[in-house]
């Protein structure tokens, strides 16, 4: 066993599994407005893969990976997308949603009312909204992680 | 003594809540469910999405969905800087 990470089966199974968990993530992500879930789930499926990375191989395991200044920006990032998307439509109201049904090329179309499967390229700003959330919440619980494990890693070896 | 109490603790709170869920109402009958129903059958022609719920998360009740982007934005700020590296003759608690 080596110094911060698991043992050798941990570490094996999280190799398998943490990119299924990844895609996975960004699956309930993209299929928000049709599935159950959304950015905020989704957000949170993608940083649980982060945080199994981080205990299964250790801080010093994934140091060079993940970029705890890279996912503070991409947090940021996120935030400010989703400002602007509902500012996007304050010529109306705030939080308008001014691509829904509208006919454009972006998650435009409208979907029949009543039962039924769904369209994915419809929605207007509220898939858009689901990715802003996504990858707000997936990098901002990631940093949570790598932060507060790297501290406790750090107290524990002073 | 100290079990006795817990005990009677126990039966009382759970004598409280099942004399609550004797009168609770039948399941899937709101008292007041105007706004449901407006949700329901206009979220697939006003907001094109099929998931209800999302709609209401997103759209009309979208500035809830602000406060609580803010709530964690606010949470990821307070650890970052909890967790934060301390400069060389640093102390915690300096006034700076």
């Amino acid at each position: 066993m080596n110094q911060n990470g698991m043992s050798v089966i941990v570490r094996t199974v999280t190799r398998l599994i943490y990119g299924l968990a990844i895609v996975f993530g960004f699956y309930v992500i993209m299929h928000g407005h049709l599935t159950p879930g959304g950015g905020f789930q989704g957000g949170a499926i993608v940083a649980s893969a982060f945080a199994l990375l981080l205990v299964a191989f250790g801080a010093a395991g994934v140091k060079g990976r993940l970029n705890k200044k890279i996912l503070q920006s991409l947090e940021e990032v996120g935030a400010l997308a989703f400002l602007g998307l509902a500012f996007a439509g304050i010529g109306t109201a705030f939080f308008y949603n001014l691509l829904a049904g509208s006919g454009s090329f972006l998650f435009g179309a409208s979907v029949a009312t009543g039962p039924n499967s769904g369209i994915f390229n419809a929605g207007g700003v509220v898939p858009l909204m689901n990715w802003a959330v996504g990858l707000k919440v997936m990098t901002g619980i990631a940093c949570i992680v790598i932060v507060m494990l790297v501290g406790a890693r750090k107290e524990e070896t002073e | 003594m100290r079990k006795v109490a817990l005990l009677v603790a126990f039966l009382f709170v759970s004598a409280f809540l099942l004399l609550a869920a004797t009168s609770m109402r039948p399941f899937g009958t709101p008292n007041d469910a105007a706004m449901d129903d407006y949700f329901i059958s206009s979220a697939q022609g006003e907001v094109a999405v099929n998931n209800v719920v999302t709609a209401v998360v997103f759209d009309y009740r979208g500035f809830d969905t602000l406060g609580e982007a803010t709530v964690l934005f606010t949470a990821v700020i307070a650890v970052l800087s909890l967790f934060r590296k301390l400069k060389e003759d640093e102390q915690w608690g300096d006034e700076r």
